[in-house]
């Protein structure tokens, strides 16, 4: 039975030995340990959360380059379209511009010739016209030298007259 | 893990015990002379795991430790205690101090005395703490070296340990506040631990399995668990909420009993199971004494190898439980909200 019965000096040693083990054991090797595995745990878990935010930053940096990339694309055909858009506006206008100058170089073509037309008919009427005093009087010096092709000659001209 | 563990234990206590009836049978058909040692080998094994006054290692080689006692007559005496022997090995008077048994009386009246002696557990008590010191203490210093490194040597060997009794033992078992307990809990595993290992050694004192230790190791859980104890746990225990009137005046000493069953099933366990285990390997070993054979001697060491296997397994798993029912009993004492 002495196997189950506690001796007195051993408790005594055990009890003071175990607390005094403990105070230096928490003092000089529990609190440093226990501080590092904490510090290397935050800093562990402080890297795996950066990397982490790093990744969705490179994906949302990726997804912002997609879009601007996009944008810069849809800029880049707008420009395009609206310089084909204006490059055939202006086209067009000029076609129209010289369409119209053409026909205003025509119209004023056309009057002209007119006007010379008419100036040179003019000219024409009073050649006929002297021409024909010139042979009226040539004739009228050879034919009007009886009545009769006197008064002929008054009847045509009045016939003529009538005409005009 | 620990089932089948103690399913190979039971299926060699069988063992055991059939070789054993099976030897007993043969004693009884041989002489005498066997028969009396049979009874000195249960000497030896009892006094091999209890606490001595000398370390003996081998008849030759006995380490006399220091006798420190003290009583109101004499007063505080020290010397060595080879004093209590004569050459011949005999236990003898010293100044008027009388050594019997492990216990040392005053020769004329016989009153007990105040025996604070080095004694072997002592020492290996004093060993044990100084080897837990000198190894945390070098961890401790290897985190400071190193900080901001992968660990390496003893420090990545007992990293892993300490984590695992922060994360799986006191963390689970204590909650919020497990960092004010943490510190005790370590001191408590590791030494624990290292008493269990180091009373494998041979010639090494029976340091854990002493009940003297487990009753400290067990006293100090009790004080931890009702000092930090809150309002919750005692009405746990005085007047268990949500019971009948009747049934709360049967409970309270029940809840009483608690208390102290409690830290005592912690002291036994541990002192049994330690002890149980030394007890089990001189046993073999004393087999071959007992038949002076060398078959017996080739088999029993076989036993003993398997046993000693086991009782690496046991040391670290008794560190384990003792740990975990007195982080266990913490949480329950500084729990804040009860399951009612």
């Amino acid at each position: 039975m002495d196997l189950l019965s506690p001796g007195t000096g051993l408790i005594v040693w055990q009890l003071f030995v175990f607390v005094l083990l403990f105070l230096l054991l928490s003092k000089m090797a529990w609190k440093p340990i226990l501080n590092s595995l904490k510090e290397r745990e935050t800093s562990i878990q402080q890297a795996l959360d950066s990397a982490e935010k790093a990744k969705l930053e490179m994906a949302s940096l990726k997804s912002d380059n997609e879009k601007l990339f996009k944008e810069a694309r849809e800029e880049r055909d707008k420009i395009l379209r609206a310089a084909r858009e204006a490059g055939s506006r202006l086209h067009d206008q000029a076609q129209m511009e010289a369409k119209k100058n053409a026909d205003k170089i025509i119209e004023d073509a056309k009057a002209i010739i007119r006007t010379e037309k008419a100036a040179a008919l003019r000219d024409v009427k009073a050649q006929v016209a002297l021409f024909s005093i010139e042979i009226a009087e040539r004739l009228m010096k050879k034919n009007l030298s009886n009545d009769k092709a006197q008064k002929e000659l008054a009847d045509s001209l009045i016939k003529d007259l009538k005409l005009n | 893990m620990k089932k089948p563990f103690l399913m190979t234990k039971t299926t060699f206590l069988t063992v055991l015990f059939v070789v054993f009836a099976g030897f007993s049978n043969l004693l009884k058909a041989s002489d005498e002379g066997a028969a009396a040692e049979e009874i000195n080998m249960s000497d030896v094994i009892i006094h091999h795991v209890m606490d001595d006054h000398q370390w003996h290692f081998t008849d030759h080689l006995v380490l006399p430790l220091p006798i420190i006692v003290y009583s109101s007559e004499n007063g505080l005496d020290i010397f060595s205690s080879s004093n209590f022997f004569n050459e011949h090995h005999q236990e003898v008077e010293y100044n008027g101090y009388k050594l019997e048994h492990n216990h040392i009386t005053l020769a004329d009246s016989g009153e007990a005395v105040l025996d604070l002696s080095i004694t072997k557990n002592v020492a290996m008590l004093l060993i044990n703490a100084g080897l837990l010191l000198f190894v945390f203490l070098s961890v401790a210093k290897a985190y400071k070296t190193n900080a901001g490194k992968a660990p390496k040597g003893i420090q990545s060997f007992l990293e892993p340990i300490v984590v695992f009794v922060r994360d799986e033992i006191v963390k689970p078992n204590i909650g919020n506040k497990y960092e004010t307990y943490l510190p005790y809990l370590l001191t408590l595993f590791f030494f624990i631990l290292f008493g269990n290992l180091l009373g494998l050694l041979p010639g090494a004192g029976n340091l854990t399995g002493n009940i003297a230790i487990t009753m400290s190791l067990a006293v100090l859980t009790f004080l931890i668990t009702n000092l930090s104890g809150n309002r919750n746990y005692w009405s746990h225990i005085f007047w268990t909420p949500g019971v009948p009137l009747p049934l709360r005046i049967i409970i309270l000493p029940v809840e009483l009993i608690g208390l102290i069953t409690k830290p005592f099933s912690l002291m036994i366990r541990l002192f049994a199971a330690i002890t149980a285990g030394h007890i089990v390997l001189l046993s073999l070993l004393g087999l071959t004494f007992m038949f002076h054979s060398y078959t017996v001697g080739v088999v029993s060491s076989l036993f003993v190898m398997i046993i000693t296997l086991i009782e690496l397994l046991v040391a670290g798993i008794q560190a384990y439980v003792f740990t975990m029912f007195t982080a266990l009993y913490i949480g329950m004492a500084t729990e804040e909200h009860g399951s009612h």
